[in-house]
């Protein structure tokens, strides 16, 4: 690690880094509610998750071990450089089982495998603001937010029956915190969304381009918004994935030639390889890989 | 038209209004009565839209107050609410039709839903409630059903206006604000529109402020008028007697150069 010498631990220096936790306090002090923060110029681009980074190496300690994904995926450009910027950064200990992480930083999705007390789900955000696509006035969303002011939420719903017959939002699906804050959880899948609430691990949000961090406290209530005649539905699949067989969990479309075949696999891929291992243990038959 | 006789909606007292060394408005004292539209002319820059600014409490005043008869019939200084107050007030009991229907509307969100927010900020989480609520106030503005689903950017400039006003009119207010409602609307266009004013304000008992320069206007759809100058009200009284017999020179003017256009 004689890389890890040469950086601060975990790249930031360490007032940035109280500067960030202070923050994160007041993130999960007022969960739901989008704390500004002086986001730092990080060695990547925006939309590679600074925000995330940015929380993920205020909070680490010489004893996290680290967990990256970017759409339920271990192995993606974005999930292994973060990964290996932290490694080299901090040298800390990293893995791709959900289990032994004790930080994970996601883009896109929340693992499938129950989080628990202790563990710390930092998601990065590209755009904090619910509010924004009908308001894109920031003095006045602040304001919404301040008196509670949500009808405008409910017309992008509205919109979206009127157009489509159902509610279409599938993603960045607007939840309401602890009775309170409106939150975009975005941009994970709203098949995600009943795992946040009541969720035992800390979850934490970094919009690095937009400066906003929020928060989800352990065990805080998050109810996806919808009317009385079209209540909210996570996305269901009508079948399992074509590797381990789940079922119930989120699936990719994968092609896997250029004839035009594709199947239904776990966007989780450690999910995924878990369940698989497990059942060659137990001595099940393991579902074949296509080739 | 004769004035409701009525314990006043709104009482306006001493309102003033600068724009840094800029006068908006000096000492306008005014009352409207429930179901009573007033009608505030003058030439440009008389201080029209200050004064339905601070009317509606989107502008604050230097000095003034105001005070209205909340639903529950309690008296309140409105510049003594708080914001969340204000506001609820804004989009229930109040309207505010604007001329320029892009400040009024949201061109980016359907017919349907422009009416439907309103009630979707007041609570309502019934989409089939809503909509059918939407689509009753389209009909009462004479707009057809089937456009529940366009935007208002696909609409004429007389249609975006009854929009607004179907948009208002939805959370039934006793009271709306218009700023110069019908400017800019060829004249066959502005006569729907005004006939469409007179009947909410007889059918639903609406009070209104209504800013114009068009005495026409003023005549036809107010019981009341107040004409403004240099940012003073400078004549106030039944709107068939003023226009009829002014009392001060400039009204005499205004209501003359009328008659010769
Ligand atoms: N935001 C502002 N800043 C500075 N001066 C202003 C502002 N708004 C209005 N004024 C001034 O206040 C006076 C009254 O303006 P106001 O807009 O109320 O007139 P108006 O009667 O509505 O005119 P118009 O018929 O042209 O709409 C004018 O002298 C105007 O220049
Ligand atoms: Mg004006
Ligand atoms: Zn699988």
């Amino acid at each position: 690690m004689s890389d890890a010498a040469s950086y601060n631990f975990a790249y930031l220096d360490e007032q940035t880094k109280r500067m960030i936790r202070r923050a994160l306090l007041k993130a999960v002090a007022i969960p739901g509610y989008q704390v500004p923060f002086a986001s730092r110029e990080m060695p990547m681009p925006y939309g590679w998750g600074t925000g995330g980074v940015q929380v993920t190496a205020s909070v680490l300690g010489a004893d996290d071990t680290l967990k990256v994904i970017d759409q339920g995926s271990d192995d993606t450009t974005n999930a292994v450089s973060i990964r290996k910027f932290f490694e080299r950064t901090a040298g800390i200990a990293t893995t791709t089982h959900t289990s032994e992480a004790t930080v994970i930083q996601t883009r896109h999705r929340i693992p499938e495998a129950p989080l628990g007390e202790g563990q710390i789900l930092v998601y990065q955000v590209p755009i904090p603001e619910p509010l924004r696509f009908l308001e894109p006035r920031e003095t006045e969303t602040r304001r919404l937010h301040a008196l509670e002011d949500y009808g405008l939420m409910h017309v992008k719903l509205y919109e979206d029956i009127a157009r489509h017959g159902h509610i279409a939002t599938t993603y960045a699906y607007p939840v309401k915190v602890d009775g309170r804050y409106i939150m975009d959880p975005s941009p994970t899948p709203k098949f995600d969304n009943p795992k946040m609430d009541m969720c035992p691990a800390l979850q934490l949000f970094g919009a690095g381009r937009e400066k906003r961090i929020y928060a989800l406290p352990p065990y805080t209530k998050v109810v996806s918004l919808d009317f009385e005649d079209h209540p909210f539905e996570p996305t269901k699949f009508d079948r399992g994935c074509a590797l381990c067989g789940s079922e119930g969990i989120y699936l990719d479309e994968v092609v896997t030639d250029d004839r035009g075949g594709r199947m239904f696999v776990c966007s989780d891929t450690d999910y995924c390889e878990s369940r698989r291992a497990e059942a060659t243990e137990g001595g099940h038959a393991l579902h074949e890989v296509p080739r | 038209m004769i004035a409701p006789a009525d314990h006043p909606l709104l009482v306006a007292e001493g309102l003033t209004k600068h724009y840094g060394p800029h006068l908006g408005c000096a000492d306008v004292s005014l009352e409207i009565h429930e179901g009573e539209v007033v009608a505030v002319v003058g030439e440009s820059g008389s201080g029209k839209s200050t004064l339905l600014g601070l009317l509606s409490t989107q502008l604050l005043p230097n000095s003034g107050s105001i005070r209205y008869r909340m639903r529950d019939g309690e008296a309140r200084d409105l510049f003594a609410l708080g914001e969340a107050e204000r506001r609820f007030l804004l989009r229930t009991d109040w309207g505010f039709v604007h001329q320029d229907a892009r400040l009024g509307l949201r061109m980016g969100v359907s017919a349907g839903g422009n009416v439907g927010e309103r009630l979707m900020a007041v609570g309502w989480r019934n989409y089939g409630r809503i909509r059918a609520e939407a689509e009753s106030w389209l009909e009462r503005v004479e707009i057809a059903r089937d456009r529940i689903d366009d935007r208002p950017d696909t609409f004429s400039g007389g249609m975006r206006q009854r929009l607004q006003i179907a948009k208002n009119m939805v959370t039934r207010p006793r009271l709306i604000f218009m700023d110069e409602p019908t400017g800019g609307l060829d004249v066959s266009v502005q006569a729907r529109l005004l006939d469409l004013i007179r009947g909410f304000v007889n059918d639903y008992g609406l009070a209104a402020v209504i800013v114009t320069h068009d005495l026409a206007v003023a005549r036809l759809l107010s019981h009341r008028i107040v004409v403004m100058r240099h940012g003073r009200a400078i004549e106030t009284g039944l709107t068939d007697q003023v226009l009829d017999d002014p009392r001060e020179p400039y009204t005499q003017l205004l209501v003359a150069s009328i008659l010769q256009a």
